[in-house]
């Protein structure tokens, strides 16, 4: 049975509020500029996060706000482990992936403002980001919807005879949903190129997974379909990296799609309008806190000797300089003109 | 021309569009090995293999996101949803996404989803199975809805349906399958978002669809043989909805009878008077009437079932009564 499998990486036998895996002796696995490179894109996600928090109290960013804060490894391990001719779709908090794909951030902050330079010219917003020359295919705004979407991109990749993989990333509150259920059972039946990558940052919004969930390790939920499944801790980026990179391994080579559980946390509440305390205590998250994926890879890198304490200053530098950058663009931009307020509803407009 | 039946007019259409493209592709359930709940399919699985004709599981949600997945990448998926009474199953898919992609992403891509679906009564299939559901999609922008009448537009329709980069539900009339009529030769489409008119006439206009065109059309004969002259508009597309043609007609007419086979309250039906009130009130000699089925749930009796649905006697009597009114 596959499920045995279930063993394999980094399975948690702690109870989900307190992963303890330590991390595997991963640092040695890249080079040092892709660890950098990894780290930067951490900070580079915290820090426009935050911006875009500011952006959103000062009223430049309108709509709903669903921020990465504290999910930084889970993104930047899942994304970069993702070769740039394969697909990438998400969810609704989408900003970290966009990043971490590369897309410009004036770009992705324009989107924000709601500018026409914006990755979606302005009309889709923080949950809708996208960006067709990364392959990164949208975020999208319904619970659990995209899953279906990203067994059609498998569906074409084989249908093509290509060796392309899609990642799908989704929450756990995803995973309740009838959608999720037919999409893993397709992809396994049809041996679909799949990633079905779980955040599971154990809130839907205020609905603790524990009440949500009959099966509140979500990993498990995979069996149902024979399909490998692992959970790893989604606070440590290299874990976090290799076991996507394991799975898109495995959906290339062999034609298996796996269900990833990454196990993290969102500092911040659902979105800009949950202030996140009525459903978790303050010291949950302070605990949580205390394992924060930056502290804990930079910590790696420094006592590995990889880096110097005149390299994170300048990695830091450059990152509020990007944000600060990406700011300026958004402003400086126009909104849509109003003559084009009809175009893009149908191909031929 | 060819006399062949709407089934038929279908099952053309798919063949030489799949011989003609080979990104085109089915999905649906049961329609390989079975070749269709209707027989739409018929001898494409053979021809065609598994990997272009693929059978499904009962998973309308996944079956349509799955073909939005497919054309976002450069696909032409044609989905076949059994009925439309299960396509609600999927409506998240068709309103929330494929609907919404284009726009939603600032224009950077397309979705060319073709999905199938019969609508509409058969024979004592009840409830659960007899429902015209169009109307919820038609008022979808992002959409385009087609529902063709005759095997001609059927096999003209469906083309032009997998040829378009937009999503397009295509309305089959369940009735309709074994309606034979003439169908044109060669290769040929029939452009999404014109209406036609299917017989001329200047007393009054009847606006219809589907299978509706077809009763409108009996019923027309017999005005005739009392001397009124109807003329047929059958829309074929509800959207984009071809008003001019409408409102042309019933500028000619100054009467109009509009008739859906479903519930026409918000229906189509709702639609097109509002339309002809906007862009023809002036010349109007008579109130707009609309004709549709009873607002029950199907019953199974078939008296019952048959009272439910509207006839081309209801037609004429409505017709007559409109047309006296003013002699």
């Amino acid at each position: 049975m596959q499920y045995e499998s279930f063993g394999e990486g980094g399975v948690l036998s702690s109870p989900p509020h307190l992963p303890t895996a330590e991390a595997p002796p991963l640092l040695s696995r890249y080079p040092r500029e892709e660890l950098l490179r990894m780290y930067r894109l951490m900070l580079l996600i915290r820090e426009f996060e935050e911006k875009a928090a500011e952006m959103y109290t000062r009223a430049k960013i309108g709509g709903y706000l669903h921020l990465n804060v504290g999910e930084e490894a889970a993104v930047v391990g899942m994304v970069t482990a993702l070769p740039p001719q394969d697909y990438l779709i998400t969810a609704y908090r989408d900003h970290g992936y966009a990043l971490a794909r590369g897309t410009d951030p004036g770009v992705v902050m324009a989107e924000l403002f709601g500018k026409v330079t914006g990755c979606a010219r302005g009309r889709g917003g923080s949950m809708h980001l996208f960006d067709e020359t990364r392959r990164f295919l949208g975020g999208w705004a319904i619970v659990g919807g995209h899953l279906p979407l990203a067994v059609g991109i498998g569906l074409a990749i084989d249908y093509r005879g290509g060796n392309e993989v899609v990642l799908c990333q989704f929450g756990e509150g995803a995973t309740d949903i009838g959608a999720f259920h037919e999409s893993l059972n397709i992809a396994k039946l049809w041996r679909l190129p799949i990633v079905f990558a779980c955040t599971n940052n154990f809130y839907a919004m205020g609905m603790p997974v524990t009440k949500a969930s009959a099966v509140p390790e979500i990993y498990k939920k995979a069996c149902a379909y024979n399909m490998y499944a692992e959970r790893v801790d989604g606070m440590d980026v290299l874990a976090s990296r290799e076991a996507t990179e394991r799975a898109i391994e495995r959906a290339r080579t062999q034609r298996e799609p796996s269900l990833i559980e990454y196990v993290c946390y969102r500092y911040r509440g659902h979105s800009m309008a949950d202030p996140g305390r009525a459903y978790r205590t303050e010291e949950e998250v302070q605990q949580w806190r205390a394992r924060d994926p930056i502290v804990r890879f930079e910590r790696q890198l420094e006592e590995a000797g990889l880096l110097s304490s005149a390299e994170k200053a300048a990695i830091a530098r450059e990152v509020t300089e990007t944000v600060n950058r990406a700011v300026e663009f958004a402003e400086q931009s126009p909104f849509p003109d109003l003559s084009e307020l009809t175009k893009y509803v149908y191909a031929e407009d | 021309m060819p006399v062949i039946t709407y089934r038929e007019a279908l099952n053309q259409a798919l063949r030489e569009e799949m011989q003609r493209d080979p990104t085109v592709f089915l999905l649906g359930e049961d329609i390989g090995v079975f070749e269709g709940s209707y027989k739409v399919t018929a001898g494409l699985y053979r021809e065609f293999g598994e990997k272009r004709v693929r059978d499904t599981p009962i998973a309308e949600e996944v079956i349509v996101g799955m073909g939005i997945g497919a054309a976002m990448v450069g696909l032409r998926p044609v989905v076949e949803i059994m009925t439309i009474n299960f396509i609600l199953l999927a409506m998240d898919q068709i309103v929330n996404h494929a609907a919404k992609l284009r726009y939603m992403f600032g224009g950077k891509l397309v979705c060319p989803l073709t999905i199938r679906t019969p609508s509409g009564a058969g024979r004592q299939l009840t409830a659960q199975h007899s429902q015209n559901l169009e109307h919820l999609f038609a008022s979808i922008p992002g959409l385009k809805v087609v529902a063709p009448a005759t095997p001609a537009d059927a096999k003209g329709l469906l083309k032009a349906a997998i040829r378009d980069d937009c999503p397009v539900l295509f309305i089959e009339g369940l009735r309709l399958y074994n309606v034979r009529g003439e169908v044109p030769e060669g290769d040929y489409t029939v452009p999404i978002g014109q209406a036609t008119i299917a017989r001329e006439g200047r007393d009054v206009s009847i606006i219809a669809y589907s299978r509706m065109t077809l009763v409108a059309l009996d019923a027309a004969r017999h005005l005739a043989e009392r001397g009124i002259e109807a003329e047929v508009v059958d829309l074929r597309s509800l959207r984009p909805l071809d008003a001019e043609t409408v409102l042309t007609s019933v500028k000619k007419t100054g009467r109009a009878v509009i008739v859906e086979e479903g519930w026409p309250t918000y229906g189509v039906t709702a639609e097109i008077a509002a339309r002809i009130a906007e862009g023809a009130f002036d010349y109007l000699d008579a109130p707009v009437v609309r004709i549709g089925s009873v607002e029950v749930p199907m019953p199974y009796a078939p008296n019952l079932e048959e009272a439910v649905l509207p006839h081309a006697e209801d037609i004429v009597r409505t017709v007559e009564d409109l047309v006296h009114r003013r002699r």
